[in-house]
């Protein structure tokens, strides 16, 4: 085990690699296009976060990386090995170097805790004293030592995604993929699976692939973020610059619903009702006094601004948010303020 | 009752004939049926080995051959029967038809224990790079035995009645012993008898098949 890796943002060349990757299914339905036309990176050491809404096509996504599926068109790059162009034995192999942990745990249910954690090394061709070995290791690594005997049902969802993660790293894998892997657990619970996978991360020099839908997740965690929509992939980038500033309307679209900084239609009709001003919303920047600024700017141009809507959250260790406000006065001096805003190099959106 | 006493050594050898007529079939049909069952399982389009064609040859066989009576199915086979036992009478080649038929019953019963098990945990073993023997041996069978032992447990009883019909193409065994010592005679304490007998004999099959599958379920 490596722990040169200290700092998660150190990421390094690319690890997996996608080209033009499309994924379709045929059912007497029809056919369905999964993944379309997808390009992107995973790079050595990072947590890369895929999100997006159900039935986006993530699974699907992460299923492409390690062989589960193989791409209708397009290739797949994972480490020195186009697995778009290996026979089924080779995939094997290659799969027994990325773990996979999943929403629902995926246990034996036949198999002790140890057993579940021995299974790949078995795959793997492992004699027995470097199984047991290897397999106390690392349910000494998440915690689960003591319940090395106990059988899947005896355990809580917690430990359950513990167990699943020890067999997901048994083999010592470069990459885990998670597929929605705290979407099952409680908030308490999630936030200790994603510290551990955070110290896997850091502490193991494992890359990360966490698939959610849940923003939380990946604020936590997350270095990188993409975001599907719809089978493509609409925005990818460093997490704060993707969720403060979306450069496609899919994904405004998504980060606006999961980060609820800007009143819906139905919360723009009743804030109307009681505001017959004009209303504009403008995204928190990275400047000192933010609230001072725009403030100041208000009074000066002669507009009478009160805040009715809004919120600022932190994303890694940065703010982020909205704040509208209802503007009152000639409409020259709230168009001025406005401009002024923008002069500051402030975002805002006059909501109509 | 004076006549079955008189008759307790036909009575003995018709108990031995029925449990190795049973015991016989149960194991091959439990071992073809296995592995047919396993075939319709892991062959259906979208599981392990996915393979419409295949699937539907085996399925279309299994969905003819299984609902044919016995009686009928085993005297089709008579050719069958003689080719490799030698004589379409006796114990043995009742076992050999019996056999035959339960394999597809069982076959079906598997199928139905495996669909059972969480395409997920298949999903966990193939994620590990366990390649389609290692999962239909240590993972497939080991997740889905509870209900596997159940169905076999239900499959004896049905092969005790199909071997009672046996004793109607001259088979030996319980069902012979009815007719012939029996009813044939207006002898009902003969058939109470035997009744009685196929009565202890399910029943104890299914009181170790409900335990064995109780410990495999841990419960
Ligand atoms: N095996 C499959 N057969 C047919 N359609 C599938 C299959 N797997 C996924 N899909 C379809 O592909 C789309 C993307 O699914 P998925 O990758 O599971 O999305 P997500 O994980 O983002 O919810 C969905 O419309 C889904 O119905
Ligand atoms: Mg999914």
């Amino acid at each position: 085990m490596t722990s040169s890796i200290s700092a998660p943002h150190a990421a390094g060349p690319p690890l997996v690699r996608l080209e033009r990757v499309s994924k379709s299914y045929t059912t007497p339905a029809g056919t369905r296009v999964a993944v379309d036309d997808v390009s992107l990176e995973v790079r050595e050491g990072e947590i890369l976060g895929v999100i997006g809404y159900s039935g986006a096509g993530k699974s699907t996504l992460v299923r492409l990386i390690n062989a589960l599926e193989l791409p209708t068109s397009g290739k797949v790059f994972v480490g020195d090995d186009e697995l778009t162009a290996l026979p089924e034995s080779r995939l094997r192999q290659v799969r027994q170097g990325i773990g996979m942990i999943f929403q629902q745990f995926n246990l034996f249910r036949s198999r002790t805790v140890a057993g579940n954690v021995a299974f790949p090394l078995r795959v793997a061709g492992l004699g027995r004293a470097e199984r047991d070995a290897r397999t106390a290791e690392i349910l000494d690594f998440v915690g689960l030592l003591d319940r090395a005997y106990s059988y899947p049902e005896q355990l809580s969802g917690g430990q359950k995604q513990r167990v699943g993660i020890a067999r997901a790293l048994a083999t010592n894998p470069r990459i885990l993929l998670a597929d929605e892997a705290t979407s099952a657990l409680d908030p308490e619970t999630t936030a200790d699976v994603l510290a551990l996978l955070r110290r896997i991360n850091r502490d193991l020099g494992v890359t990360v692939v966490v698939i959610t839908h849940e923003m939380d997740a990946i604020r936590a965690i997350a270095d990188r973020v993409v975001v599907m929509d719809e089978g493509r992939v609409v925005e990818q980038g460093d997490v704060y610059d993707v969720f403060s500033a979306p450069s496609t309307a899919a994904a405004a679209k998504f980060v606006r619903s999961v980060l609820q900084d800007r009143p819906s239609a139905e919360t723009l009709a009743r804030l109307r009702q009681n505001h017959p001003g004009r209303i504009a919303t403008i995204q928190v920047a990275e400047i000192k006094n933010f609230i001072g600024v725009v403030t100041t700017i208000f009074l000066e141009a002669g507009v009478d601004a009160e805040l009715v809507f809004g919120g600022i959250s932190e994303l890694q260790e940065r703010a982020i948010g909205a704040l509208t406000y209802e503007l009152s006065g000639p409409d020259e001096r709230i168009d001025a303020a406005l401009a002024a805003l923008t002069e500051h190099s402030l975002t805002w959106n006059e909501e109509s | 009752m004076d006549f079955f006493l008189s008759n307790t050594d036909v009575f003995v050898t018709a108990i031995w004939q029925t449990l190795f007529m049973v015991f016989a079939s149960l194991i091959v049909a439990g071992l073809l049926g296995l592995a047919l069952g396993i075939a319709l399982y892991v062959y259906r389009p979208g599981n392990l080995l996915g393979n419409r064609g295949v699937f539907t040859v085996l399925n279309v066989v299994v969905n003819i051959v299984r609902p044919i009576p016995f009686v009928i199915f085993s005297t089709a086979i008579f050719p069958l029967t003689r080719a490799v036992i030698g004589t379409t009478i006796g114990p043995q080649a009742a076992a050999f038809a019996l056999s035959l038929a339960a394999a597809f019953a069982v076959s079906r019963i598997v199928e139905q224990s495996l669909v059972g098990i969480e395409p997920g945990v298949i999903e966990a073993a193939r994620a590990v790079g366990a390649g389609p023997g290692r999962i239909i041996f240590t993972v497939l069978i080991p997740e889905g035995l509870g209900p596997l032992i159940l169905g076999y447990s239900f499959i004896f009883v049905g092969i005790v009645d199909m071997s009672a019909q046996a004793g109607l193409n001259g088979g030996g065994g319980l069902g012979d012993f009815a007719i012939t010592y029996g009813s044939q005679r207006s002898n009902w304490v003969v058939v109470w008898i035997t009744v009685a007998a196929i009565v202890v004999l399910v029943q104890l099959g299914q009181f170790v098949g409900n335990h064995l599958a109780r410990r495999a379920l841990r419960r």
